[in-house]
């Protein structure tokens, strides 16, 4: 636990990525079986523990130290497990439990020897493990480090035993292991073959598409692509094989709890990539509608009445157990056609093939989706087998052209990792009719190096109040901003805020007071 | 025999020794000023006469010019008395910094003591604390809450050089204040092994020349500015805590930013910093360390001056001692927040 708890200390302040997934490859070298399987459990949300809530700490807590101590130390903590964890009388007659230890008593013991247990455990452990402890049994580990970069550094663990396995190679398996994971370290240090899945509900790695620039419109080959309208929902994979069935999101997270609506929509064996939709009367809801839908646990009925589900298929991997990835794309359209035809569904539909005989024809067609309310296009090349990853010139996603507005840069903040000692956050605001500057949105990409340079240096120059790590800044710099959707929202004290906004261009040249003013913005919202 | 709140008391320059006619760590330049230490929200200038320690005198001349901490300096030499006003003073180590000083006070057979900022864990760049019975004992309280218990300051060292070891190609820049920490981190990384030059942001260099000056070795120490971005791959670089993750620190090798302070215990405060690696290393005593003090010299009545005084003052009357806050303001700012 000891060493566990050191990697999450480290997970937890460490920004960049390259150096997490050393930590954790490290982590997985040097820790032995069983407990790395548990550990690895843990750190990619495997693990779940019902019974150990915020109030069993606070109980074992109460008992050990003065409450009035406790009180101010929290007050100044700000959280009760780190509280606990710091201020805990140290003991050191026994020894911190091993993960392994933990997972096996939580599930072991009845609920009415935890508080006992969870004692002994604290007068064994020092503040880092205390912590680490109470973190886990209480399933809050945010440690910012997520399941596909432990994936990715499994995968670098086994190349340093010689062997060739790829972050997607791991996810394929993923959801047919379970903890402590032994299959999985016995193929990834060489000692077996990949485990086999066995008619487990598992996930496979998506396909994504490459944005479309001016250089590959002018290349592009209008006879060997379909082209598809781009939703603008969440893409999710349906999965049902002999072993279950799940709703994966496209970062491998199995989402199925969130959506009871779509318990049993596969009525056969089968792997569907399409995407999640709220759709009333055929029509597609805005994204604002989905998103009462996300990042959800579990659904109320009245929620899941308000905003009913539809999944908007676009593509078929496996028909039964027979994996088609390998097909062309019109093949396996040819095979999602005729899937749905066997196995109608009020829960699916298809994501129609927009017809189109040359290229100028889909700029045209481009042109028109912003009026449609449609997020863009899609372009398939019809000979493109399922590809995980990104690969080049197969996939291409096509954005409506977006919205842009000039506005002036309020407040700034510092940004992180590399970018931590850069002014690199833009706080923007547009003109009210009355003459006050509202903020509208938040930008902090499209520019370059040496434009972050002087940014950054006009930031410190012009700063009149800092705030904690916001500066708020002089009015005298103006930004285009490109936004793809405005939408009002209760965030920004304009109402409105901005989908996807980022730096268009530096306005050096425009005075402030020409910046835009809100009402321009307000008739942009569609709808 | 008269207690000493009748001849110590607060007022609005600082803590003032009425029949001595003397300041200790006064905010402002006054006639007569005890200095504990030479940090600078107790160490200020401009006083007539001044009375300090010899490093502490000479850390002053070093941060404020020679001769500008006061018209005339005096030496306290540890253990000797120099009699004021009837009151007799001597000074004993306080463990804080080089030279920092707790100041005994004993006035018609009742005597007080003024510990200054002090710290108990072990620290070979100064002498240790020595705890003096007393009637009255003033106490800091910076640390005062039983969430801070400091670990080995050797084993947070061992953790830096671990750090560099595992990303050999970053430079790790630890953000500590000029006076005491930088030094104290340097001789403990000497003790852990760490043999190779250590990199210096400008502000260090002067204290650091003092500290050798007076005696301490720090080993090979070398300024990190004007220094190739490749040299200060796999250094160990040390900067004031306010350069670590600004425009100074753009030069380093993919830095790894560290900051070495006791409020670095709490998580938060490393995120809220964007601390990538927190070294729990402090000039101030931890719970334990105010609670045993406060057993070691055994005073029925203790002062709080600044810090959290309301867990302090709690555990003060839990053990049946008397206890007062002077509410003292203007100690613990001036960016020191951050570097204790």
């Amino acid at each position: 636990m000891i060493a566990f708890a050191e990697l999450l200390d480290r997970l937890t302040l460490t920004p960049g990525r390259l150096a997490k997934i050393a930590l954790l490859r490290r982590f997985f070298e040097t820790e032995a079986d069983p407990d790395r399987g548990w550990a690895l459990a843990a750190l990619t949300g495997e693990l779940s523990f019902t019974a150990a809530k915020a109030g069993l700490i606070r109980q074992v807590a109460e008992a050990r130290v003065d409450p009035l101590l406790l009180g101010l130390s929290y007050d100044f903590v700000g959280d009760l497990a780190e509280t606990v964890a710091l201020i805990w009388p140290a003991r050191t007659e026994a020894a911190p439990p091993s993960v392994t230890e933990i997972v096996a008593t939580l599930r072991s013991r009845p609920k009415g020897e935890l508080p006992g247990v969870l004692s002994s455990w604290l007068d064994g452990s020092g503040p880092n493990v205390r912590y680490a402890l109470l973190k886990l049994i209480t399933g809050s580990l945010r440690v910012g480090a997520s399941a596909r970069l432990a994936k990715t550094a499994l995968a670098e663990f086994a190349a340093a035993h010689g062997q060739v396995v790829a972050p997607d190679d791991v996810e394929e398996v993923w959801h047919g292991l379970s903890p402590p994971y032994a299959a999985l370290w016995d193929w990834l240090e060489g000692r077996t073959g990949a485990p086999d899945a066995a008619g487990a509900p598992v996930f496979r790695p998506p396909m994504l598409a490459h944005p479309l620039e001016a250089g590959d419109l002018a290349a592009l080959e209008a006879s060997a692509f379909a082209a598809e309208w781009k939703w603008d929902g969440i893409r999710v994979q349906l999965v049902r094989a002999p072993g279950g069935e799940r709703i994966f999101s496209r970062g491998a997270e199995d989402v199925s709890g969130a959506f009871p609506d779509l318990a049993g929509v596969l009525p056969a064996d089968a792997v569907l990539d399409g995407e999640l939709l709220v759709v009333r009367d055929g029509v597609v809801a805005p994204f604002a509608d989905l998103q009462q839908r996300l990042n959800r646990k579990s659904a109320a009925a009245k929620i899941v009445a308000a905003f009913p589900l539809r999944v908007r298929l676009y593509d078929i991997l496996f028909d039964g157990a027979e994996d088609l990835r390998a097909l062309p794309f019109v093949a396996r359209r040819a095979r999602l056609e005729a899937w749905l035809a066997r196995h109608p569904s009020g829960r699916m539909d298809l994501s129609a093939l927009i017809a189109f005989g040359s290229v100028e024809e889909l700029v045209a067609i481009r042109a028109g989706t912003r009026a449609a309310s449609i997020e863009g296009l899609m372009l398939k090349r019809l000979d493109s087998p399922y590809v995980p990853g990104r690969p080049r010139g197969l996939w291409w996603k096509w954005k409506r052209d977006p919205l842009t507005i000039d506005a002036v840069v309020m407040y700034a903040q510092r940004g992180h990792g590399k970018r931590s000692s850069f002014y690199s956050d833009y706080t923007f605001g547009l003109w009210r009719e009355d003459g006050e500057l509202v903020p509208v949105g938040k930008a902090y990409s499209g520019f370059t190096d040496e434009e972050l340079v002087r940014l950054d240096r006009w930031i410190r120059n012009h700063t009149t109040r800092a705030y904690g790590p916001v500066r708020e800044v002089e009015r005298g710099l103006v930004l285009e901003v490109a936004f793809d959707a405005a939408q009002y929202s209760g965030r920004h004290k304009s109402g409105v805020a901005l989908r996807f906004p980022r730096v268009a261009r530096l306005r050096w040249d425009k005075p402030f007071e020409e910046a835009d003013r809100l009402e321009t913005l307000v008739r942009m919202i569609e709808g | 025999m008269p207690h000493p709140d009748t001849w110590l008391c607060v007022r609005p320059e600082g803590l003032y020794c009425r029949p001595g006619e003397f300041y200790i760590d006064p905010l402002v330049a006054v006639e007569r000023a005890i200095i504990t230490h030479a940090h600078a929200d107790h160490a200020r200038s401009g006083h007539q006469a001044v009375l300090a320690t010899a490093e502490t005198l000479a850390i002053m001349d070093v941060r404020m010019g020679e001769g500008r901490s006061g018209v005339s300096q005096q030496v306290l030499v540890p253990g000797e008395v120099v009699e004021m006003g009837g009151v007799r003073v001597w000074v004993q180590p306080a463990g804080h910094v080089l030279g920092s000083a707790q100041v005994a006070m004993e006035f018609a057979g009742s005597r007080a003591v003024v510990s200054g900022d002090y710290k108990r864990a072990a620290d070979p760049t100064c002498a240790p604390f020595v705890p003096i019975a007393c009637d009255v004992f003033v106490t800091e309280a910076t640390f005062a809450l039983p969430i801070f218990v400091h670990p080995p300051a050797i084993g947070e060292a061992r953790k830096l050089i671990a750090s560099v070891a595992l990303f050999p190609e970053r430079s790790h820049v630890v953000g500590c204040y000029a006076l005491g920490k930088a030094q104290r981190l340097i001789a403990l990384l000497r003790e852990a092994g760490w043999d190779a030059p250590i990199y210096l942001h400008g502000a260090l260099m002067p204290l650091c020349a003092a500290y050798e000056r007076l005696g301490v070795r720090l080993g090979a120490l070398r300024a990190a500015t004007g220094e190739a971005r490749e040299r200060l791959a796999g250094a160990i670089v040390l900067a004031p805590p306010s350069a670590i993750a600004d425009r100074w620190a753009r030069r380093l090798a993919d830095p790894v930013t560290c900051l070495a302070s006791g409020w670095m215990t709490v998580r938060q405060r490393a995120r809220a910093k964007g601390v990538e690696l927190p070294l729990v290393i402090s000039d101030h005593a931890d719970w334990p360390e105010l609670l045993q003090t406060l057993d070691d010299v055994g005073a029925p009545e203790v002062w709080v001056t600044h810090g959290a005084e309301e867990a302090l003052l709690h555990a003060i009357a839990l053990s049946g001692r008397k206890g007062r806050a002077l509410r003292l303001l203007g100690y613990g700012d001036d960016g020191l927040e951050e570097a204790a």
